[in-house]
């Protein structure tokens, strides 16, 4: 059913002028659940490997609809709605566990791993009294089921039913990505969350924000890690769903672009005590260093040297999100390389030398923005298009990528 | 165990926290041997073995490099912590070296007032005695939850 929407109209020029209002909003709130969330998009669910036998499920969100990930018996990945059909109580709430059947606590409904209802409690009643009306018709009233589909190792649902199959939501050289960064034979070397004080989306422009990367996270420029002069681009999928901001090691020395004079980094006392901080090794053919991936609307793959990671941001209101962190290595490591990884992971995550900052910056957007309907904020860094740049990073053409699929999905 | 030995690694375990509580990073690598294992992870993470966590220092440089990075690198909001403690459970091993479980809550205070419970965990510290003084061979810090407030700058 479509409510009328109440919020303010949205100014042309749309991806360049975004109006505050998107992030405070309730009403816009509750629209991106229907539009985007529970819209023709693929959400990120789980690794596949978390899950590996039948029962094995775990529980996640989808935007902030309760979803469980369950392996099926014939070896597939079931996703539901953790809803009961009855009464709206969670069915699974555990994050993890493992499981023959799905059944509701509160009044003893049971599903099977297709999510069909399989059980009701006191269905014909206790000794001929009470129990469901005649037509109750079990097979009626299963949990809600979602669309699943992977993509190397990684489980995607979708509400929609129009949504394209997950190959070409992705389209090429998205997946080609996602091929060399997790299409192997991938391990959990961690998990954490980071809670945030701001809406879900400011954390989305700033996954796809190369501009300011040098700039907030000077950890990068004081120590030499990354720099806008080395040789990189953004890549932009059709009308700019998903991105990649990625940048080549490159003998940029030559460049006019590097004053010495200008980086801290020369200075002695910004040397690393201890470099084996970013010790590590040249683990792509490509010579990628870093590549930072946004799948629409809210999933993130990530390589920062040897730092590979998975990242979901759930939104938790208009002015929360929760980013949750997978951080991987791959089976085949050799001790040092493993240990070059989980030494790297100290660049990321909450306490994340180069990441940390990304945690705080959306707050002080939020504080800076709340309930301001006549202003918007500006994003004009390298051009007003939204196609992909092979001109480096200093562009905000991912970030107008986001608000073009924005507008496109929820018709704003 | 003798009394004096308990005295000094209690008396390191309180030092550790008011250095940290009083913002004095600057010797928060003394209290470590060299190399050293300094690491912030989850329950979840340290039941299951995994080795990645929120920090991880493994050397003295790479305790100070943190310390560096947090006063002329990173960006944050000004915050101060407050270590509440509890009485360790000290456990000898073998080598003189003493296994050291201590209960911890660190309450955040921003620069704008506004106070919480950042985080409640247990130390799981190894020290042992070099020239007579006790330092952390190893101290992880299990934090009981895995989910961090924005982000964690200042070592706990």
């Amino acid at each position: 059913m479509q409510r009328a929407r109440g919020y303010p109209a949205w100014r042309e020029p749309g991806v360049t002028n975004v109006p505050y209002w998107v992030y405070t909003d309730a009403e816009v709130y509750r629209d991106e659940q229907q539009r985007i969330f529970r819209g023709p998009t693929w959400n990120f669910l789980c690794m596949a490997s978390e899950i590996p036998s039948p029962g094995d499920y775990k529980t996640i969100y989808v935007g902030d609809t309760p979803v469980i990930a369950v392996r099926a018996e014939n070896g597939a990945i079931n996703a539901f709605v953790n809803r009961c059909a009855h009464r709206g109580n969670l069915v699974c709430y555990k994050r993890t566990g493992s499981a023959k059947r799905l059944t509701c606590v509160y009044h003893n409904w049971t599903y099977d791993l297709e999510g069909r209802l399989s059980g009701v409690a006191f269905l014909k009643g206790v000794q001929n009294r009470g129990g469901m009306p005649a037509d109750f018709d079990v097979a009626q009233h299963g949990l809600q089921r979602l669309h699943v589909a992977s993509y190397a190792g990684l489980a995607f649902c979708t509400f929609g039913a129009e949504t394209p199959r997950l190959e070409d939501y992705l389209g090429d050289e998205m997946r080609a990505n996602i091929d060399r960064v997790v299409g192997r034979d991938m391990v959990l070397l961690g998990t954490y969350s980071q809670f945030m004080p701001n809406n879900w989306k400011l954390y989305m422009e700033n996954v796809r924000d190369s501009y300011h990367a040098s700039l907030l996270h000077l950890f990068q420029a004081t120590f030499r890690i990354n720099r806008l002069s080395m040789k990189g681009g953004i890549k932009l999928s059709d009308r700019g769903w998903h991105h990649i901001s990625y940048s080549i090691a490159a003998t940029d020395r030559d460049s006019g672009d590097y004053d010495p004079k200008a980086l801290r980094s020369m200075s002695e006392s910004y040397r690393l005590k201890d470099p084996r901080l970013i010790e590590g090794w040249q683990e792509f053919a490509c010579g990628t260093t870093l590549a930072i991936q946004s799948v629409y609307p809210n999933f993130v793959v990530q390589q920062i040297n040897n730092s590979l990671a998975l990242r979901l941001c759930l939104p938790k209101g208009p002015e929360a999100c929760e980013l949750l962190w997978w951080v991987l290595g791959v089976a085949d490591d050799t001790p040092p390389q493993r240990h070059a990884r989980v030494v790297q992971s100290n660049m990321i995550g909450p306490g994340g030398l180069i990441s940390m900052e990304d945690g705080v910056v959306g707050g002080w957007v939020q504080r800076g923005t709340r309930n301001d309907d006549a202003n918007s904020s500006l994003l004009l860094m390298g051009g007003r298009d939204v196609a992909p740049s092979a001109e480096g990073r200093a562009t905000e053409v991912s970030v107008r990528g986001f608000w073009n699929a924005y507008r496109e999905l929820m018709e704003i | 165990m003798q009394a004096d030995i308990r005295q000094a690694i209690e008396d390191l375990i309180a030092d550790y926290a008011h250095c940290i509580d009083n913002d004095q990073l600057e010797r928060w690598s003394s209290f470590f041997t060299d190399p050293c294992v300094y690491a912030i992870t989850t329950r979840e993470n340290h039941a299951r073995s995994r080795p990645v966590g929120i920090m991880l220092c493994e050397s003295k440089g790479m305790l100070e490099d943190r310390v560096l990075a947090l006063r002329d690198a990173n960006i944050y909001e000004p915050h101060v912590y407050r270590h509440l403690i509890s009485a360790p459970r000290i456990t000898p091993q073998q080598d003189e070296v003493y296994a050291v479980q201590t209960s911890y809550a660190v309450i955040r205070t921003m620069q704008e007032g506004s106070m919480s419970v950042f985080s409640a965990g247990v130390y799981l510290d190894k020290v042992v005695f070099e020239d007579g003084a006790p330092r952390f061979r190893e101290r992880v810090v299990v934090c009981d939850s895995e989910r961090v407030d924005t982000l964690i700058v200042i070592p706990i």
